[in-house]
C-alpha cells in the first residue's frame, strides 16, 4: 500500500515536470538536437571510432527523449494544431519558420525518434569506413524528416524535403553496393523530379492565396484554409503535382522503380532508413498534402489512386515471388504492401487512414527487422543470392527466431504489429463511402496470400531445407550486439500487435477531424466517422479491441 | 558638379584605383604584383564600402548621364565583391603558372569600373562605354597567359564575337536614337516608347539588335556558342570573374534597357517578351542538356552558366518588382557559388589547362576532404537545393514567373533542374564515389585561394539562410 502511494508521488512529479517545461519548447528540441548533434560529431576525432558511434546513439537517444516528452505533452483530444512556434524569415513571400504537430504528425515525428537509434546501433557493425561522415548524414536525415513533420510553412517544408537528399545520396553512394554511384544518382533525379514538381505547385498555391487576399503566403495553416476553396479545375492540377512528388517517396507504382536499385545497391542502414523513415514521408505528404489541402481533388481521384494502389499490390507481389535475390525480393515486397497503405489512406476512412499511419510505423519496424536479419546473413557470406542458403536454422536458431517474427509481422500474422495495421487498412477499404466499391478491398486482402507465398519462400530457402554447402553450415548465431538492434524492434512489434493504442490514440482526433470534413464535403454529415470509436474508445479498452480485430480475421 | 562627382564616387574611385594601380606599376622596379595586388584589393574595399555608405541616396548625376540609387549601388558592391574575391584567388594560381604580372590586376579593375558604368547608366552612351571598357579588359584578361595556345584562342574568340555582337548593340541603339527622335537618355526613350500600342518599325529593329546584343553578353542560347570554348580557354580565375561580374553586368543592363524598351501592355511587348521566354526556355534546356555531355570541369561549368543565364532571363521576362528582385538575389547567388567552384578548379590545376577531367577529380575526397567538400556544397548550390544560396534565388525566380502568368517557363526550369542535377551530382560522384586510377597526382596548395573559398562558402549559406536581407536591399522586401 506504501509502495503503490510512494509509486503515484513519482509519477505526478514526473508528469508535473513536463508540464511545466514551456509546450514549444520539446518540439524545438527534438528538431534540433540531431542538427546540433550533427555539428558537434564534427568536432570529435575521425579516428575515435567508439566515441563517434556511441555519441551519435546518444544524440539519438536524447532526441527520441525529447520525442517522448513532447508527445506527452501532446494534447490528443484537440484535433488542431499543437506546440506552434512562429519567426518570421523571408517578409515578401510571408515564409516563416513555422512549426507545430497535430496528432498525425506528432505520432509521426515520435516514430521516426524512435526508429533512429535502432537505424544507429544497426550501423555499428556494418560501418567500418568514414564513420564521422556516415553517423553525422544520419543525424543530419534525421534533422531533415522530423523538420518534414513538423514544418507548418511550404516553404521550410520543402526546404527539409529536399535537405534530406542529401545524406541519402551520400549514404546510398559512398557505402553502397557495386552499382551504388547509379542508383544514388537515380535515386536523387527521380526524387528532385517529383519535388521539384511540388515546388511550382507549392508557389502557385501561395500565389493563388495572392490573388485572392492579395498577400503571397506559404503558411501551411493560411493555406490549409484557402485550398480547398480552389475550383476543381485549378485545384486538381495542384493535387497531381503533389501526389507526383509524395507518389515516388512513398513509392508508388508506376513511380517506385528507383526503390528495388536503391534497396539492393544500398549499405544495409539506408536500406533500413529508406524502409523505417521515407516511406512515411511519402504517406504523410498523401495525407497532409493530398486529404487535407485538396479534398474535392482527393473525392474525384481517390478511385485512381486506389487503382494504382490495387496494382502496386499485385505487381509488387508478383515480382517478388520470382525475385532470387534477398534484397530485392524484400524490396518488391515493400512496392506490395505499400500499395495497402495508399488504398488505405485514399479510402478516406478514419480506419484507413490511421490504418496507413500505424502501418507505415509498422513496416518501419518489420523492415528494420528483416533487413537487419538480412544483414546478419550478409555479413557472414558476402551474398544476398537466395540459392546460397539453406538450413540456416539449425546452426542459427535464435537468428531463426527473430527472423520469423520479423517476416510475420510484415505478413501480418495476429499478435503482431503487421497484423492490425493491415486489418484496419482492409477494414477501411471494405468499407469506405468514397470508393464504395469491394473490389479495392478485395485485391488489397490478396496481400494477405501473396506476403505468405514470398515471406514463407524467402524464410523457407533461407532457414530450412538442406545445406548447400560448407560455409552455411559454420554461420554463427547472433551476436550480442546484434540482438541488442535486434530485440528492441522485435519488442516494439509485438508491442503493437497486443496494444496498438498507445500509438494509435494520438493521431485519432485529427484523423476524425479529418475525414469528417472529407465526409461533409461529399455526404453534408459526418455519420461515418464512429465506427473509429468503437474499436479505439480508450486506452484500457485496447485489449477488447485486439480481441475484435482477431475474430474479425477469423471470417 | 562637386556632388555629381560625390554621388559617383564608387565608379570614380574604381577608375582611379585603376589608373594609379597602372601607374604604381610603372613606378616600382621590382616585386611589383607585391603592391600592386594588395592596392587593387584595398581600391576594391573601398569601392564596396563607399557603395554601401551611399545606401538611400536617389538620383541621377551629371545631367542625367548617370543614375543613382539603391539598384546601382547593389550592383556596385556586387562587382567589388566580385573583383576582391577573384583577386585574392587570382595571386597563387597566377604564381603557380609562373605567369603573374601587376597588369593582371589593374585589368581587374578596369573590368570592374566598366560594369559599374553599365549598372548606372542612365543614356545609351554610357551603357555601351561600360560595356567596352568590361568587354576590352575581358578580352586580353583571357588572352592573358599568352603562351599558352588555349588562351590565346580563347582570347582571339571572345573579341572577334564579342566585337561583332557589340556591333549588333550599337546598330541597335543608332535605330532607337533614330526612331525616337534623337533620345539617348532612359527616361526619354521611355516616354517615347511608352505611348502607342504599337512599336514603330525602328524601334522594334533596334529593340532586337539591343536584345541580341545582351544575349550575347549574357550568352544565353542562340547566342551562347563563344561561351564554352572562352571559358574553358582562359586561365581560370578570369572565367571565375568574367562568368559571374560579367554575366551580372550583362544582366544590370538588361534590366535597365528592358525595363525602357519593353513597355507592359502593348502587343509588340507582349511579343517581345514572350521571344525572351523562348530563348531563357531554350538556354535552360540547351545548356543542362550539353553539359551532361561533358567531362572537363570548366567546360561542364561553362555550359551550365548558359542554363544559369536561362534562368536569370526568368527575371527579365516577368519584368515585375519581384522578377527583378529575384534577379538581383540570384546574381548574388550565382556569384558566390559559381566563383567558388571555379576557385577550387582553379586550386587544383597545378599546370595551365591540366587536372581539369572528371578522371582527375576522382577520389578527390581522400585527398583533399575539405575542397571535395566546398566543391560539393557548390555543387549542391548550383543543383538548387535548400538551404543554399541558388536555391531561394530559383525558388523567387519561379514565383516571379508565375506571378507574370509564366507557368510553362517555370515548369521548363523545374524540368532544366532535373536534368543539371546529373551533371552536378555527377561531379560529386567522382570525387566521392570513385577511386582515383592514373598514377600520383600532384597535390594543389590552395594557399590564400582559401580564403576565396572560405568567403564563397560564407557567401552560399548565409545568403541561403537569411535570404531577407539581400532582399530588403533588392527590393523584394516589401
Amino acid at each position: 500500500m506504501r509502495l503503490a502511494s510512494v509509486r503515484t508521488a513519482r509519477k505526478i512529479t514526473v508528469f508535473t515536470l513536463i508540464n511545466h517545461i514551456p509546450i514549444p519548447f520539446m518540439l524545438l528540441a527534438t528538431l534540433f538536437a540531431p542538427l546540433v548533434g550533427a555539428l558537434a560529431l564534427l568536432l570529435v576525432s575521425r579516428d575515435a571510432k567508439k566515441a563517434l558511434k556511441y555519441s551519435s546513439l546518444l544524440v539519438s537517444l536524447i532526441t527520441f527523449v525529447f520525442g517522448l516528452v513532447a508527445l506527452l505533452q501532446f494534447d490528443r483530444s484537440n484535433p488542431n494544431m499543437q506546440m506552434l512556434t512562429s519567426q518570421a524569415w523571408i517578409p515578401s513571400l510571408d515564409a516563416g519558420f513555422r512549426i507545430g504537430v497535430d496528432g498525425m504528425s506528432v505520432l509521426f515525428v515520435f516514430l521516426t525518434t524512435l526508429t533512429m537509434p535502432v537505424v544507429i546501433l544497426a550501423g555499428f557493425d556494418s560501418i567500418k569506413e568514414h564513420e564521422k561522415e556516415f553517423y553525422a548524414l544520419i543525424l543530419l536525415l534525421e534533422f531533415g524528416v522530423i523538420g518534414i513533420f513538423a514544418a507548418l510553412d511550404t516553404f521550410l517544408f520543402y526546404v527539409f524535403f529536399e535537405l534530406i537528399l542529401i545524406p541519402m545520396y551520400f549514404l546510398i553512394g559512398i557505402w553502397g553496393g557495386e552499382r551504388r554511384a547509379f542508383a544514388a544518382i537515380k535515386f536523387f533525379i527521380y526524387t528532385m523530379f517529383g519535388s521539384l514538381v511540388m515546388l511550382v505547385a507549392l508557389i502557385w498555391l501561395g500565389y493563388y492565396v495572392q490573388q485572392t487576399t492579395g498577400h503571397f503566403t506559404t503558411n501551411l495553416l493560411l493555406l490549409r484554409e484557402i485550398a480547398p476553396t480552389i475550383p476543381l479545375e485549378t485545384q486538381k492540377w495542384m493535387f497531381f503535382a503533389f501526389m507526383l512528388a509524395f507518389c515516388i517517396k512513398v513509392p508508388l507504382f508506376p513511380v517506385h522503380t528507383w526503390l528495388p536499385d536503391v534497396q539492393s545497391e544500398s549499405p544495409l542502414v539506408a536500406t533500413v532508413v529508406v524502409g523505417a523513415v521515407l516511406f512515411k514521408i511519402g504517406i504523410y505528404g498523401l495525407i497532409r498534402f493530398g486529404l487535407e489541402m485538396f479534398p474535392q481533388s482527393s473525392l474525384e481521384y481517390a478511385k485512381v489512386m486506389c487503382t494504382l494502389g490495387a496494382i502496386a499490390v499485385v505487381y509488387g507481389a508478383l515480382v517478388a515471388i520470382v525475385q532470387t535475390d534477398m534484397r530485392r525480393l524484400a524490396s518488391y515486397a515493400l512496392v506490395s504492401s505499400l500499395g495497402t497503405m495508399v488504398m488505405g489512406v485514399f479510402s478516406m476512412t478514419p480506419e484507413g487512414v490511421q490504418g496507413a499511419i500505424l502501418q507505415t510505423f509498422n513496416h518501419g519496424l518489420s523492415v528494420t527487422g528483416l533487413f537487419l536479419c538480412l544483414g546478419v546473413l550478409t555479413e557472414q557470406r558476402g551474398t544476398t543470392n537466395l540459392a546460397d542458403y539453406g538450413g540456416v536454422a539449425k546452426v542459427m536458431p535464435m537468428f531463426a527466431v527473430l527472423f520469423a517474427i520479423s517476416m510475420f509481422s510484415l505478413a501480418g500474422l495476429p499478435g503482431l504489429n503487421g497484423f492490425i495495421g493491415e486489418y484496419l487498412l482492409l477494414l477501411g477499404t471494405f468499407r469506405s463511402p468514397f470508393l464504395n466499391n469491394w473490389v479495392y478491398g478485395i485485391v488489397g486482402a490478396t496481400t494477405g496470400t501473396f506476403v505468405a507465398m514470398y515471406m514463407l519462400k524467402l524464410y523457407n530457402n533461407v532457414c530450412f531445407g538442406k545445406t548447400p554447402n560448407e560455409e552455411s553450415a559454420s554461420m554463427k548465431d547472433l551476436t550480442t550486439k546484434e540482438l541488442a538492434t535486434l530485440i528492441p524492434a522485435t519488442i516494439l512489434m509485438i508491442w503493437i500487435g497486443v496494444y496498438p493504442s498507445t500509438f494509435m490514440r494520438f493521431s485519432e482526433e485529427s484523423t476524425k477531424a479529418l475525414v469528417g470534413k472529407l465526409e461533409i464535403i461529399k455526404f453534408g454529415t459526418t455519420k461515418h466517422t464512429d465506427t473509429l470509436k468503437k474499436l479505439h474508445a480508450a486506452p484500457h479498452e485496447g485489449a477488447a479491441h485486439n480481441s475484435a480485430a482477431q475474430s474479425g480475421s477469423g471470417h | 558638379m562637386l556632388q555629381d562627382v560625390y554621388y559617383s564616387l564608387p565608379i570614380a574611385l574604381c577608375s582611379f584605383f585603376g589608373i594609379t594601380a597602372m601607374l604604381l606599376g610603372a613606378l616600382v622596379q621590382k616585386n611589383r604584383s607585391n603592391i600592386v595586388m594588395p592596392y587593387s584589393t584595398i581600391g576594391l574595399v573601398t569601392v564596396f564600402t563607399f557603395a554601401a555608405l551611399f545606401w538611400g541616396r536617389n538620383g541621377t548625376a551629371f545631367n542625367g548621364m548617370i543614375t543613382i540609387g539603391m539598384y546601382p549601388y547593389f550592383f556596385d558592391m556586387l562587382f567589388a565583391a566580385a573583383g576582391i574575391l577573384v583577386m585574392i584567388a587570382a595571386r597563387p594560381y597566377l604564381q603557380r603558372m609562373n605567369w603573374e604580372f601587376d597588369e593582371f590586376y589593374v585589368l581587374v579593375l578596369f573590368a570592374v569600373s566598366g560594369m559599374m558604368l553599365m549598372a548606372h547608366a542612365n543614356h545609351l552612351l554610357i551603357t555601351f562605354i561600360g560595356i567596352e571598357i568590361m568587354s576590352i579588359s575581358f578580352y586580353v584578361l583571357a588572352a592573358y597567359m599568352r603562351n599558352e595556345s588555349l588562351s590565346v584562342e580563347s582570347g582571339l574568340k571572345y573579341f572577334l564575337l564579342g566585337a561583332f555582337s557589340t556591333g549588333f548593340l550599337l546598330y541597335g541603339m543608332a535605330l532607337i536614337y533614330g526612331a525616337t527622335g534623337g533620345k539617348m537618355e532612359y527616361p526619354a526613350i521611355r516616354a517615347a516608347v511608352s505611348y502607342g500600342s504599337q512599336m514603330p518599325l525602328l524601334l522594334l529593329a533596334g529593340t532586337g539588335l539591343i536584345i541580341v546584343g545582351l544575349c550575347f553578353k549574357v550568352a544565353a542560347f542562340p547566342f551562347h556558342v563563344w561561351a564554352p570554348d572562352v571559358y574553358q580557354g582562359a586561365p581560370t580565375v578570369v572565367t571565375a570573374f568574367m562568368s559571374t561580374g560579367g554575366k551580372a553586368a550583362a544582366f544590370a543592363a538588361f534590366i535597365q534597357l528592358g525595363a525602357v524598351l519593353i513597355p507592359n501592355g502593348g502587343p509588340d511587348s507582349v511579343k517581345i517578351t514572350h521571344l525572351l521566354a523562348i530563348i531563357s526556355a531554350a538556354s535552360m534546356l540547351y545548356g543542362n542538356i550539353a553539359a551532361c555531355a561533358q567531362q572537363n570541369v570548366k567546360r561542364l561549368l561553362a555550359y551550365s552558366s548558359i542554363a544559369q543565364a536561362g534562368y536569370m532571363m526568368i527575371g527579365i521576362v516577368a519584368g515585375t518588382g519581384r522578377g527583378t528582385s529575384g534577379l538581383m538575389f540570384y546574381l548574388a547567388a550565382y556569384l558566390f557559388t559559381q566563383i567558388g567552384a571555379f576557385i577550387v578548379a582553379a586550386a587544383l590545376e597545378n599546370e595551365y589547362g591540366k587536372q581539369l577531367e572528371f578522371s582527375d577529380y576522382a577520389g578527390l575526397a581522400k585527398r583533399h576532404p575539405l575542397l571535395a567538400g566546398v566543391m560539393s556544397l557548390f555543387m549542391f548550390s548550383l543543383v538548387g537545393l535548400p538551404p543554399f544560396a541558388v536555391f531561394f534565388g530559383k525558388y523567387y525566380l519561379f514565383t516571379a514567373a508565375i506571378e507574370a502568368g509564366y507557368t510553362w517557363l517555370a515548369l521548363v526550369g523545374v524540368l532544366a533542374s532535373v536534368i543539371s542535377a546529373y551533371f552536378y551530382l555527377g561531379l560529386i560522384v567522382a570525387m566521392y564515389f570513385r577511386t582515383h586510377e592514373t598514377g600520383e597526382i600532384q597535390p594543389a596548395a590552395p594557399g590564400m585561394s582559401g580564403v576565396t573559398i572560405a568567403l564563397a562558402v560564407a557567401g552560399v549559406i548565409l545568403l541561403g539562410l537569411i535570404p531577407a536581407a539581400v532582399l530588403r536591399i533588392t527590393g523584394g522586401g516589401m
